[in-house]
């Protein structure tokens, strides 16, 4: 009986898989194998290991980690407050919603808001801290990184929330935890697998931003993504871009399993 | 499980309607039906005035589609898949294009008014005889920068760019043959050097430059520079004017050294399916009254000699977007480099971009 | 667990504050007769005029609206199905191995996803146009849809399933009345995912699209050369008010219904 159900699931699903995951992934090591002019080669994976691209894959680890880090930071508190309002499903789609505006238009706004002229500016010279250079900097791009993917953090962390029973929250106060043990060893690890989405859904997108980096940081931030791009609209050197691709897979692949689901109960 | 079928109904139902709707503001358009005619071009690069008179002119219906890179369009047309009939892309991709078979000849018989183009830019190394394209726009390279902010300082010449005066003051565009290029000048080599010795020297001499740079950057260079994030922007002729326009403080020089020379020519297709009534089209756009409206609106400089002479005169006799033949002579053409030499000067672009870390 | 109320409504209210300062500097600018997002000069409605006036636009608003609202809900029947799929799978192996494949086109650069979209669809011979950026969408909204919903199926404790199976249920009716209900929040979560992802994308739809067919990221980053016009500003100011209204409109009713049913069973 079972089998019957699990046989019919896997149908469409192994069909995309296969289709749209499995033949792109060919095709990205295929041409990977490729240089410039169309040749055989394992120049391009050599050229990988040269001090130019790992300082750039070091780059791109240390920023999606960042972001990630500070993603989590705020939305965790962000998600946990919207539990607490009265029409939650109402602030949660409003926290949504400015996602839906287009990403370059933003990235505009966001010029003119953190420009030398602009209103953050102007805030901060009204508060006596003095005008700053905010565009252009690690900073600004963080931010900017963070404002694009915290809507992907908050929502699988609400949605662990809103699965938390409050009576093992009441059980651990009446045993006399306070409110930080309470965090730490009660609601944090049972909202864990949310957690563990959010980051799965920022930091492997992070790793390769583009626009961001070039219309925020004004290229002051590398990362991978930024040469992928690079190569495969610019140089039409489609080799050396599915190289860079093959290692960002990887990397996902070896992120996957060290933050891997373990079994706790389920269906199966 | 009713509540999520409900919802779902509801999606596809709506999804359907504003099918309708669109198709049905389609057809209001004319797109539906036989003799259309498909225009590829840049973003925002045509008055559309002059498309809606061009079909009625000619009963011919444009279909009009944008895009934003060279790179990008060339990536979607040989590819297939879609039927472009004109296209406008710039001379080192017409010299790439050509290169691989992907433009058919130009017909002259049937562009009489091939006539008005200025001499200077028929004839050109990247189209020889101009068989392949038809000078659209042209323009050259150099710096926007704005007096006021730099205390009445004149700039001349990409040297004057190091000056370290001037830490943290230049926007570059984000595109690795000019960028490199800039260095090759600064040395006096061309533009199309291809010995690594001489290249490598350039990107060392950019190296020095970083301390300036405060940011290297797309197209959002012209809404920067207006708003005075920063004084100098390394841009193109085009844009230069756009944020002159913009900022009346400013003013765009061509330094002394050279620089580039470009232009953005109509090329047909291989895949072309209206192939006269591309021609009509590029007919049309050659036209002095039509050349002139499309330099007014679109701003850059038209190679069209007596479109030219139609023009405001503070626009024709604007030397720093129509230069003196003495300095046009100086500018070059971007050549064809080739594949893996292109490949090369992207990859020391992308060291230079590293390197400001 | 008490936490300081004001504190906690003003760390919401500025979290609120930063996410919508780039649309209402948007919203600002789309008002200003000076034509660029600089120097306020004067107030004018001549960019909605146009917004009205400029069908192409119009229809391009169109397209990316059904592209975007049909992936969407494709990839969240997909997404489900997969998510099913996988917790269904015994071999632990097996369900990394699906996860990780799933979470492939996450990683990947949108360019990437793009090209070797763009190459598939032209092997099988699919013209680029509607259908080939239908199939995109859903392509890669899929992975987000299952990592929203399988943390859902794996908190489903199994008591739950085997009391209905005890109650004579059919597999139909487990999954049903029994299993969708309990992961609805992850449902809706990955819609929205969805069309997030839909509504935002660039790069594989300018790939994959042709003869005509555009949807309005493609259409803004060409026109950024030449200056986003403010029209673009009213166009995404308009689209932001009609949502806001929908999403509000949409909550209040369902509120009202929620409360005049509440006295009776809830029926699957």
């Amino acid at each position: 009986m079972k089998n019957n159900a699990r046989n019919f699931y896997l149908i469409p699903y192994v069909a995309w898989i296969i289709l749209f995951v499995v033949a792109p992934i060919i095709l990205v090591v295929y041409y990977s194998f490729f240089d410039v002019e169309g040749h055989f080669t394992f120049g391009n994976y050599q050229k990988f290991f040269t001090p130019v691209y790992l300082k750039m894959t070091l780059s791109s680890f240390w920023y999606a980690f960042l972001i990630t880090l500070f993603s989590l930071l705020i939305a965790y508190p962000t998600a946990y407050l919207l539990t607490k309002t009265r029409h939650k499903q109402l602030w949660l789609l409003l926290i949504i919603l400015p996602s839906w505006i287009n990403l370059l238009l933003k990235a505009y706004a966001f010029l003119g808001l953190f420009g030398t002229y602009g209103p953050a500016n102007s805030f901060l010279e009204f508060i006596g801290v003095g005008e700053q250079q905010i565009l252009f900097t690690d900073f600004s791009f963080v931010f900017v990184s963070v404002y694009i993917f915290i809507p992907f953090m908050i929502l699988p962390i609400y949605n662990s929330l809103e699965e938390l029973n409050a009576s093992f929250i009441d059980a651990a106060s009446d045993l006399g935890a306070n409110a930080w043990t309470t965090f730490r060893r009660v609601v944090f690890p049972l909202t864990l697998d949310g957690v563990k989405s959010g980051c799965q859904a920022v930091f492997i997108p992070a790793l390769s931003l583009f626009m961001i980096t070039r219309l925020i940081s004004g290229n002051r931030v590398i990362t991978l993504g930024t040469a992928i791009e690079q190569h495969f609209l610019v140089t039409q050197d489609w080799g050396m871009g599915a190289t860079i691709a093959v290692f960002l897979i990887i990397a996902m692949a070896i992120i996957m399993v060290l933050t891997g689901h373990r079994k706790r109960g389920g269906l199966a | 499980m009713k509540k999520l079928v409900r919802v779902f109904s509801a999606i596809f139902i709506i999804s359907f309607a504003l099918m309708y709707l669109a198709s049905h503001l389609n057809a209001s358009q004319g797109f539906t039906g036989g003799n259309t005619l498909n225009v590829y071009n840049w973003g925002d690069y045509i008055d559309p005035d002059l498309i809606k008179e061009f079909e009625k002119e000619t009963g011919l219906k444009v279909v009009y589609q944008t895009f934003d890179s060279n790179e990008a369009m060339m990536t979607k047309i040989s590819q297939g898949g879609t039927a472009y009939d004109v296209t406008i892309p710039s001379e080192y991709a017409i010299a790439k294009m050509k290169e691989e078979g992907m433009l058919i000849p130009l017909d002259h018989g049937k562009l009489p008014n091939l006539k008005y183009i200025d001499e200077r830019y028929m004839d050109l190394s990247f189209d020889p005889g101009n068989k392949y394209s038809i000078p659209y726009f042209w323009g050259t390279f150099g710096i926007v920068y704005n007096p006021k902010m730099l205390g009445g300082k004149k700039l001349t010449s990409w040297n004057d760019l190091w000056d370290s005066d001037l830490k943290n003051q230049i926007f570059l565009v984000d595109g690795a043959r000019e960028v490199i290029g800039m260095g090759l000048n600064s040395l006096h080599y061309s533009l199309n050097e291809t010995d690594k010795e001489k290249l490598m020297e350039a990107k060392k001499k950019l190296d020095t430059l970083t301390p300036n740079v405060k940011a290297i950057i797309g197209d959002e260079i012209k809404l920067l520079v207006a708003n005075e994030e920063a004084a100098i922007g390394v841009v193109w002729s085009g844009e230069a004017a756009d944020i002159m326009w913009e900022n009346e403080d400013l003013d765009y020089v061509i330094p002394e050294e050279g620089s580039n020379l470009w232009f953005d020519n109509m090329v047909i297709p291989k895949s072309a399916q209206n192939v006269d009534g591309a021609h009509q089209f590029i007919n049309f756009m050659l036209d002095p009254e039509n050349a002139a409206q499309n330099a007014e609106y679109v701003g850059y400089s038209t190679p069209n000699a007596i479109a030219l002479e139609l023009l405001p005169d503070e626009i024709k006799n604007d030397k720093r977007f129509y230069p003196d033949p003495e300095l046009t002579e100086k500018l070059e053409v971007y050549d064809n480099l080739g594949k893996k030499m292109l490949a090369y000067y992207n990859d020391l672009f992308l060291e230079f971009k590293m390197h400001r870390k | 667990m008490k936490s300081n109320g004001k504190l906690a409504k003003l760390y919401l209210i500025l979290v609120f504050a930063i996410l919508y300062a780039p649309i209402l500097y948007l919203t600002y600018y789309s008002f200003n007769s000076g034509g660029s997002m600089r120097d306020f000069e004067g107030f004018t409605l001549e960019w909605y005029k146009e917004v009205f006036q400029d069908t192409r636009l119009l229809i391009i608003a169109l397209n990316t609206l059904i592209i975007a609202l049909l992936s969407a809900a494709i990839s969240t029947i997909l997404g489900v199905f997969g998510a099913l799929a996988i917790t269904y799978v015994k071999r632990q192996r097996t369900k990394n191995t699906l996860q990780t494949l799933n979470n492939v086109l996450i990683v990947s650069p949108d360019v990437i996803i793009g090209a070797s979209f763009l190459i598939f669809f032209t092997i099988i011979g699919i013209r680029l146009g509607f259908t080939s950026v239908l199939l995109s969408h859903i392509a890669f909204s899929v992975p987000i849809v299952v990592i929203m919903v399988l943390p859902k199926l794996q908190e489903m404790s199994s008591s739950l399933i085997d009391a209905a199976r005890d109650l004579g249920a059919s597999n139909w009716d487990i999954l049903s009345k029994v299993i969708l209900p309990f992961i609805t929040p992850g449902i809706f979560a990955g819609f929205f995912m969805a069309l997030t992802y839909s509504l935002d994308d660039f790069a594989v739809t300018f790939f994959v699209t042709g003869n005509g067919f555009s949807t309005l990221s493609v259409e803004i980053y060409s026109r950024a050369r030449q200056g986003i016009s403010l029209e673009v500003n009213a166009l995404s100011t308009l689209i932001f008010l009609i949502t806001i209204a929908l999403v509000i409109g949409y909550y209040f009713i369902n509120q009202r219904n929620v409360k005049s049913s509440a006295a009776g069973v809830r029926k699957a």
